[in-house]
């Protein structure tokens, strides 16, 4: 099998257009490469969706967490503790389960007097379930991080507004948000990159991949049970997840210049990469 | 366990629940949560000393040794660490029985690699074909150990390296002038000193530590999940104890044991931090200083 046929069979095998059966006999380089990479689409997908919807619903956490009113910051704090201080494979497993043990068919129920009828089935599938967790749990890590810098808004900044007559929602959509996003950002880019690496769970916690469509890692260990050879596949993976890292830094980086280019040259927060690591 | 337990079948909820919570599978199940406690235990300390190593080796005036150094600990960025642990393990396991086989048969001809296979001399199998069960799975588990340990060795170089640069200068200055030799700098002044800054990285890497642990299930070690994901499954009337699909609950209760575990470290590592800074050129150990005056 030449490279060109292999990249024509395998290129969008995660998605389940190509070659129906995985290479078994004569693996080679090509097919490794082609077929882990196609599995990457997973990962970006994941960590896409997962990061822009947890970006909204991380900010209204933070909110939140930083209001005075018991009844708002103690849910967040409890939603935020609960997603940070448990493994996210754990996470996993659970969301998994209780997706399992919803009626196969869907629910219907009654609320204020709509009613709803909700689709349960494409939950216990990785594309929906496996998301929702992901959003959830990055939702808890951006919340915390966006919390810490609502805390670290210079006071001054804060009484400029209020000397303006700026209150409530222009306060905030003018000066607590824009000074917050500057604040966090450093912070959330590591946690960007921590996330795209956390979709690598995915295949490997209870979520079945259907008709093997599965993500870069899933392929990985695939090839490492066929070849019993791991110093081809995982190499592979790791330098896709590096590329992967790089884009996002280059690209966040731009943000972050973008977010602090009214600032004096000197005083402008460079992007420390901290190492990723695992939840 | 207890003495009502002989007929499952005609107990009342509450006597049901307290045998079966206590049958042999769930002892197994309890007696795999100290297991998760030993990878704690083992590897906290072996991947702090290799992270001190690999810090120490990253400031060497030896250049190649301090690019392995840097190397080792630029290796956990960018690449998600689960890819490390199926790497290393599989890794270790065919380089321990490689090097065994050129020891133990050294005139095998036959190529090791043949396509997809990987086969050393039967003497060389390790661990040995006929080992009892419990040498397999002390020799899995010791893979485990040795795989969390070379990754989180690699997070605590990066803390200490850290650490070590941000021990001020002039400490180092002051104890030059004193005519220490460079090594006695190293040991007196800097290692003393770097582990207040060293702390907060550090006790991160133990939550991080914390939640890595369920991830023994992917190399094959009977751990908590293993169990919860065994016992929960449904049950039919053939078992002694029939029960419809819980693994729900067992993971429930898999989370909350991490919620406290985080928890009570979260409790004791600020406590440690506040004893760590007594004393310390820094803004926690002058705020402690002034309440305590």
């Amino acid at each position: 099998m030449t490279c060109l046929e292999a990249f024509e069979a395998y290129a969008l095998r995660s998605l389940g257009i190509g070659e129906r059966l995985l290479p078994s006999a004569d693996i080679t380089l090509c097919q490794q490469l082609v077929l882990i990479g196609s599995g990457l689409i997973w990962n970006v997908y994941f960590g896409i969706l997962a990061l822009s919807f947890g970006f909204l619903f991380a900010v209204a956490l933070a909110v939140g967490k930083n209001t005075p009113a018991r009844l708002i910051r103690k849910p967040a704090e409890w939603f935020i503790f609960v997603f940070r201080g448990s493994p996210l494979f754990i996470q996993f497993f659970m969301a998994y389960e209780l997706f399992v043990m919803l009626p196969r068919v869907g629910i219907e129920f009654t609320f204020l007097g709509v009613e709803f009828a909700a689709e349960t089935r494409w939950l216990s599938r990785a594309w929906l379930g496996a998301l929702i967790v992901l959003f959830l749990n990055t939702s808890a890590y951006t919340a915390e991080i966006f919390y810490g810098a609502l805390r670290a808004i210079p006071r001054g900044d804060l009484e400029a507004a209020d000397a303006y007559g700026l209150s409530g929602w222009k306060k905030f959509r003018r000066i607590s948000f824009p000074t917050m996003l500057r604040l966090g950002w450093p912070g959330y880019t590591n946690e960007a990159i921590f996330l795209f690496h956390a979709t690598a769970l995915v295949f490997f916690s209870s979520f079945p991949a259907f008709q093997q469509r599965g993500d870069a890692l899933y392929y990985a260990n695939y090839f490492a049970d066929r070849t019993f050879n791991p110093f081809v596949p995982y190499p592979i993976v790791a330098v896709y997840f590096v590329i992967l890292t790089l884009v996002i830094i280059w690209l966040f980086g731009w943000i972050n210049r973008r977010l602090n280019r009214h600032l004096p040259a000197d005083r402008r927060p460079r992007l420390r990469i901290r190492p990723q690591i695992i939840r | 366990m207890f003495a009502f337990c002989t007929d499952p079948s005609t107990l009342d909820t509450l006597r049901w629940f307290s045998c079966y919570l206590t049958n042999g599978a769930h002892m197994l199940f309890y007696q795999s949560f100290l297991v998760v406690f030993a990878l704690l235990a083992v590897t906290a300390p072996v991947s702090l000393a290799f992270g001190f190593a690999a810090a120490a080796a990253s400031r060497s005036h030896i250049l190649p040794v301090a690019w392995l150094g840097k190397l080792y600990t630029a290796m956990v960025r960018g690449v998600p660490d689960i890819v490390f642990f199926l790497f290393f393990v599989l890794v270790l396991d065919q380089a321990i029985e490689y090097l065994r086989h050129q020891i133990v048969c050294p005139d095998w001809t036959d190529p090791i690699r043949q396509g997809a296979n990987f086969l050393v001399c039967p003497e060389a199998r390790t661990p040995a074909g006929n080992a009892p069960q419990w040498v397999h799975k002390t020799y899995g588990f010791a893979l485990a150990v040795i795989t969390y340990a070379i990754v989180f060795g690699a997070f605590c170089g990066n803390v200490l390296y850290g650490a070590m640069q941000a021990v001020p200068r002039a400490q180092l200055e002051t104890a030059e002038a004193y005519g220490m030799s460079r090594r006695q700098v190293f040991w007196r002044v800097l290692v003393p000193q770097m582990w207040v800054y060293a702390l907060p990285g550090l006790s991160n890497i133990w939550m991080i530590l914390i939640k890595a642990t369920p991830l023994l299930f992917l190399l094959g070690i009977q751990d908590i999940v293993y169990w919860a994901r065994e016992l929960g499954g449904s049950r039919t009337a053939v078992y002694q104890y029939p029960h419809p699909d819980w693994r729900f609950w067992y993971f429930l209760a898999l989370l909350v044991f991490y919620l406290c575990f985080t928890r009570v470290s979260e409790i004791v590592l600020a406590r440690l931090t506040t004893r760590l800074s007594r004393g310390q050129a820094t803004a926690a150990g002058e705020a402690l200083r002034k309440a305590g005056a």
